[in-house]
């Protein structure tokens, strides 16, 4: 079927793929940068058409609970926030990772710490790809840095959701959340059948028949040698994505001497920082990161085996940063450049920061 | 005097529900668990609804609750129960989702997601069991601990001055235009056994005709917690908690029952 053309907020479309992809449930609550996300499925209506699930919590701990409540039942749903809502949403995505539901949840970034601003922002990739609740666990992160990014990733999310039975987060950020570009939407994936439903997700908690013994969702094991070999498998599953799943995209590296590690808006950033580089006769490239976790270490050891320096460059006081020089393993210069607390920085900063921090080094 | 002879179909009296396990209880002996439990599977049964019962247990003594109830389950972050019930009964409208929580999940820590939960009108039968203590982790002091009571964290007898009121929880939410059904039972005699499967029942009826939150309290004693005989602490609840948390039904179809 043809691909329809729209004009849409990355928030939007986040909504519209939700739709779109089949999902049955969306909770949320209100938060800027991303409240569109819900404004714009509570104008849909989806109940009516598709037979989506949409409600408003009474905060972001109920909203990733009732996310919980969903998954467990092996529905497709997923909720979106900003970094103040998705700190309160730690504890369920710890219990997501611990029971082993699918499910997917946004953070538009905005800068903090505490409340801090309602500007972009990158800094909560260590919150993001680190854990951020407690226990061993990790999210699949997916870093959108478009408005077509955020619809595809819907839909990415899922299939990686339920693959490996794990949370899936899109890490985007308060600029790719606001920005209106064009993006092309696909036709309606309907949602899963009950009869589906108990196919694929035959773990599911949604009503025990007489022929199957009654399924249990939980992350308690009081049995800590039971505990841990659930914890072997978990890892296990995490070292497949490591494996198996890595995303990342290289732009103008064939014959570059240095490097750009980004992602998200500031990916968009370097991209024009290698234009204006390369006017000036610098060689550099761009490594963009689509995942954050699993992180394309083999392809940033690749690299640093080849250039000159990377420049690490995130709305952060260094964070990814530090996942670069871990698989550059100091083969060459790692350095980082960011402004943060809500500033985004421009082209200029960045190249100038490459000039400095590495050329001249 | 065991004889193996008297075995026989004709000669059964009473025969565990088919929609427990066979795991054998942890709960101490003499505590309201383990008859709620029964009660709650008993009423699933009757009905014929264990394909369609969905239970979420909470944090605390009933944690492993789906060990127990031969039902699909999902074990929940402390407190979060009837967010999670929200979710799967507005996703799955002709199923019987109910909670399992004790005073500390429901009424301290789960605090607005009950209260949102009710408000919202959730079509889901909520079973709380009060205690007056956090029986799990010890015996600590719970929002529904009598003045005077002590406890772990209040090894003197909780003070108005330092810990505040026991919370009438159950009073509060029959407030809710949401709710409509809220009772407050107990299992420590037979009658009050049989009036409290009365009530579940009416609370899973309520919920297959769509009618809004059911809540079903069963005060309990913690006789371990209280540190007392089962018996002195069945004797100290009526004495006591009974006149905190008096024994009776608060609303029944959606109109608060006149004292």
């Amino acid at each position: 079927m043809a691909k329809e053309l729209k004009l849409m907020k990355g928030n939007e479309a986040i909504a519209e793929a939700a739709i779109r992809s089949g999902c049955d449930g969306y909770f949320g609550y209100p938060i800027t940068p991303q409240s569109e996300v819900m404004e714009h499925l509570m104008i849909e209506k989806p109940w009516e058409t598709t037979g989506m699930v949409v409600l408003q919590a009474e905060s972001e701990t109920s909203s990733i609970n009732m996310v919980y409540g969903g998954a467990g039942a092996g529905k497709k749903v997923m909720t979106s926030s900003s970094s103040p809502g998705i700190s309160l949403m730690q504890e369920g995505l710890t219990y997501l990772a611990g029971a082993e539901l699918p499910a997917l949840v946004v953070n538009v970034v905005r800068g903090g710490p505490g409340l801090g601003t309602i500007q972009p922002s990158q800094a909560d990739y260590f919150q993001a790809v680190k854990g951020g609740g407690h226990g061993d666990y990790q999210m699949y992160v997916l870093a959108p840095a478009s408005v077509q990014e955020m619809y595809d990733f819907v839909f990415l999310g899922w299939e990686i959701a339920f693959k490996y039975r794990n949370p899936v987060m899109i890490l985007s950020d308060g600029a790719i959340g606001q920005v209106m570009e064009k993006l092309y939407v696909g036709p309606h994936i309907p949602r899963w059948t009950e009869e589906e439903l108990r196919k694929n997700a035959p773990w599911a908690s949604c009503g025990k028949p007489a022929d199957r013994d009654h399924n249990i969702i939980t992350s308690l094991d009081l049995d800590s040698a039971k505990q841990e070999l659930h914890n072997h498998k978990l890892q296990a599953k995490y070292r497949e994505m490591e494996e198996k799943e890595v995303l990342f995209e290289t732009i103008n590296c064939e014959d570059a001497e240095y490097i750009f590690v980004a992602y998200g808006s500031s990916a968009r950033i370097a991209q024009k920082a290698i234009q204006l580089g390369r006017e000036k006769g610098i060689k550099v490239g761009l490594l963009r990161l689509i995942t954050l976790f699993p992180f394309p270490k083999k392809q940033v050891a690749e690299f640093s085996k080849k250039v000159k320096g990377m420049l690490a460059v995130e709305m952060s006081a260094g964070q990814m940063v530090e996942d670069v020089r871990l698989a550059a393993e100091f083969r060459c210069p790692v350095e980082h450049f960011g402004r943060y607390g809500g500033i985004i920085h421009t082209p200029h900063e960045v190249l100038e920061a490459l000039e400095e921090k590495i050329i001249k080094g | 005097m065991f004889n193996p002879d008297i075995i026989k179909p004709e000669n059964l009296v009473y025969e565990k529900t088919n929609v427990l396990t066979d795991a054998v209880m942890h709960y101490c002996a003499g505590c309201g668990h383990g008859t709620t439990h029964r009660i709650v599977a008993e009423v699933i049964e009757e009905m014929g609804i264990q394909d369609k019962a969905i239970c979420i247990a909470p944090v605390g003594c009933s944690v492993l609750a789906y060990n127990y109830f031969n039902v699909d389950a999902i074990g929940a972050a402390h407190g979060r129960a009837p967010a999670i019930a929200t979710a799967i009964q507005r996703m799955f409208p002709d199923r019987h989702t109910f909670t399992y929580q004790g005073d500390g999940d429901l009424a301290a820590i789960g605090t607005a997601e009950t209260i949102h939960a009710c408000n919202r009108g959730e079509n889901i039968v909520i079973i709380f069991i009060n205690n007056g203590i956090y029986g799990m982790t010890g015996g600590q002091m719970a929002p529904t601990t009598l003045l005077g009571m002590k406890t772990a964290t209040s090894p003197y007898g909780r003070t108005v001055e330092l810990n505040g009121y026991p919370l009438q929880i159950t009073e509060l939410l029959a407030e809710l235009p949401g709710t409509y059904y809220i009772t407050r039972q107990s299992v420590h005699t037979a009658a009050a056994v049989r009036r409290t499967k009365k009530a579940i029942r009416q609370a899973f009826e309520n919920q297959k005709n769509k009618k809004g939150t059911s809540l079903v309290e069963v005060v309990s004693n913690c006789n371990s917690g209280w540190k007392m005989t089962p018996v002195e602490a069945n004797k100290w609840m009526v004495e006591n908690m009974f006149v905190k948390y008096p024994i009776g039904d608060i609303k029944v179809d959606g109109e608060k029952v006149k004292k």
